[in-house]
């Protein structure tokens, strides 16, 4: 077996393993980093594709390795922004929970009026 | 790299991508994603991926992992509740089921293949010329898929609009983060002074050599804005309140520029982003000239979040 394939399993079991946390989590910040996580699995998918097309003396296929260079700056606004959501819903509430039960009661301060 | 190699990078990696699922701290999870990340690149560099590598460990592990970490020791207090919505078994079983379904299905299209892979390379190899540019993933960035990098500045433009957009109305267009405390004899303000200038040559050397060798604008971007949140992070310098012009002009010179060298290509070239004959490297280097500043100044308020304080705050 050689090493693209490898990486390709690689990739193929980071992509459960993020599934199963962003499923099983209920803090949403173990969810956007379980998110990542798959992300960062499809990527290595996707590089090694561009591996597997190495051709005309590259190393690897630069049009997949071009758009993975996107990806991961994409990504990283996502989850910037997924983190500001989190912080701002914890500053109003006191809790990051995504839950719609009550739960143990999260503390709410008086910050309707300003928001 | 040897497959021995090759299959001892494969172990850690998967070994901390389970502990960053599976860790009961939020923080050692966190920690455990930095240094996956940090990994992760050597498996870009056993994929011959290196302009990607340089990206993951810039943005990757390096930006993602300081986003993670602030939130982490922000959200703290949150930790013990959270653990007492944890999902019984049965939902656990179930997701390890889905889970287990998904990776299975994305190991057989990796074992099915086509073999030769398609490629595109022979065609980049054949049109690189044309670019003037050395570096084939500088050419598709910039050349053959412009477009996709034009629209990638503008999302992480939107993205922050976003992340502004969450500011409380008395802070709008105030100052993000908290107010600067300095220790001018702590460890961090001694490195603000000493690593921002090298920092600065080496971000500028990324975006020069990127042309012909691994590099780039993205790459230096953030190094520069890594260097700017230094200074933020030592409390040397306060963060700019998001309001001022001179922030609101480095953001979008950048993207501006592009879209009026895209435009100009209408009606010299032909083509939205069409580059005239024997000017095409110029009219690169005038991008990613004008992006460099913007990004880094995109990247590091993208990580500083939304206005917290007052535009006069200390």
């Amino acid at each position: 077996m050689n090493a693209p394939t490898l990486f390709g399993l690689c990739a193929a079991v980071l992509v459960g393993f993020g599934l199963y946390g962003l499923i099983v989590h209920p803090q949403p910040l173990r969810k956007v980093l379980s998110f990542n996580l798959m992300g960062s699995g499809v990527f290595l998918v996707c590089a090694v594709i561009a591996r597997r097309g190495a051709a005309a003396g590259m190393g690897g296929d630069p049009v997949p390795q071009a758009l993975l260079i996107t990806a991961i700056v994409v990504a990283f606004a996502a989850s910037a922004l997924a983190v500001a959501l989190m912080l701002r819903q914890f500053d109003e509430t006191g809790s990051s929970s995504l839950s719609n039960d009550p739960g143990p009661a999260p503390a709410k301060p008086a910050a309707k009026g300003e928001a | 790299m040897s497959i021995a190699l090759h299959l001892a990078l494969i172990a850690l990696l998967l070994a901390l991508a389970f502990w960053t699922v599976v860790a009961r701290e939020t923080f050692a999870a966190v920690a455990g994603f930095v240094s996956y990340g940090l990994l992760l690149t050597l498996a870009w560099v056993a994929l011959s991926a290196v302009d990607v590598a340089l990206t993951e460990a810039a943005i990757g592990a390096g930006l993602t992992g300081a986003l993670l970490i602030g939130a982490t020791s922000r959200l703290r207090k949150t930790e013990a509740a959270a653990r007492a919505e944890r999902p019984g078994r049965a939902t656990r079983v179930l997701a390890a089921i889905v889970a287990t379904a998904v990776a299975a299905a994305i190991a057989a299209c990796v074992l099915l293949l086509p073999d030769p892979g398609p490629s595109l390379a022979p065609e980049v190899a054949q049109n690189l010329a044309s670019t003037g540019v050395g570096n084939p993933i500088t050419a598709v960035l910039m050349s053959f898929r412009a477009m996709d990098t034009m629209l990638e500045a503008i999302v992480l433009l939107f993205g922050l609009i976003g992340i502004w957009s969450l500011a409380s109305d008395r802070y709008w267009g105030g100052r993000p983060g908290l107010a600067p405390v300095v220790e001018p004899n702590g460890i961090l303000a001694y490195l603000a002074r000493v690593l921002p200038p090298i920092g600065l040559v080496v971000g500028i050397y990324i975006l020069w050599v990127g042309a012909d060798y691994p590099g780039g604008k993205f790459q230096g971007g953030t190094v520069l804005a890594a260097m700017w949140l230094l200074l933020l992070m030592s409390g040397l310098h306060d963060a700019p309140a998001v309001s001022q012009r001179w922030v609101r002009l480095a953001l979008v010179a950048g993207p501006a520029v592009f879209i009026l060298v895209g435009v100009l290509g209408v009606f010299v070239a032909g083509a939205f982003l069409g580059y005239p004959e024997g000017l095409a490297k110029p009219l690169i280097i005038v991008i990613e000239v004008a992006l460099l500043p913007s990004l880094a100044v995109t990247l590091t308020l993208l990580l500083m979040g939304p206005p917290q304080r007052s535009e006069s705050s200390p």
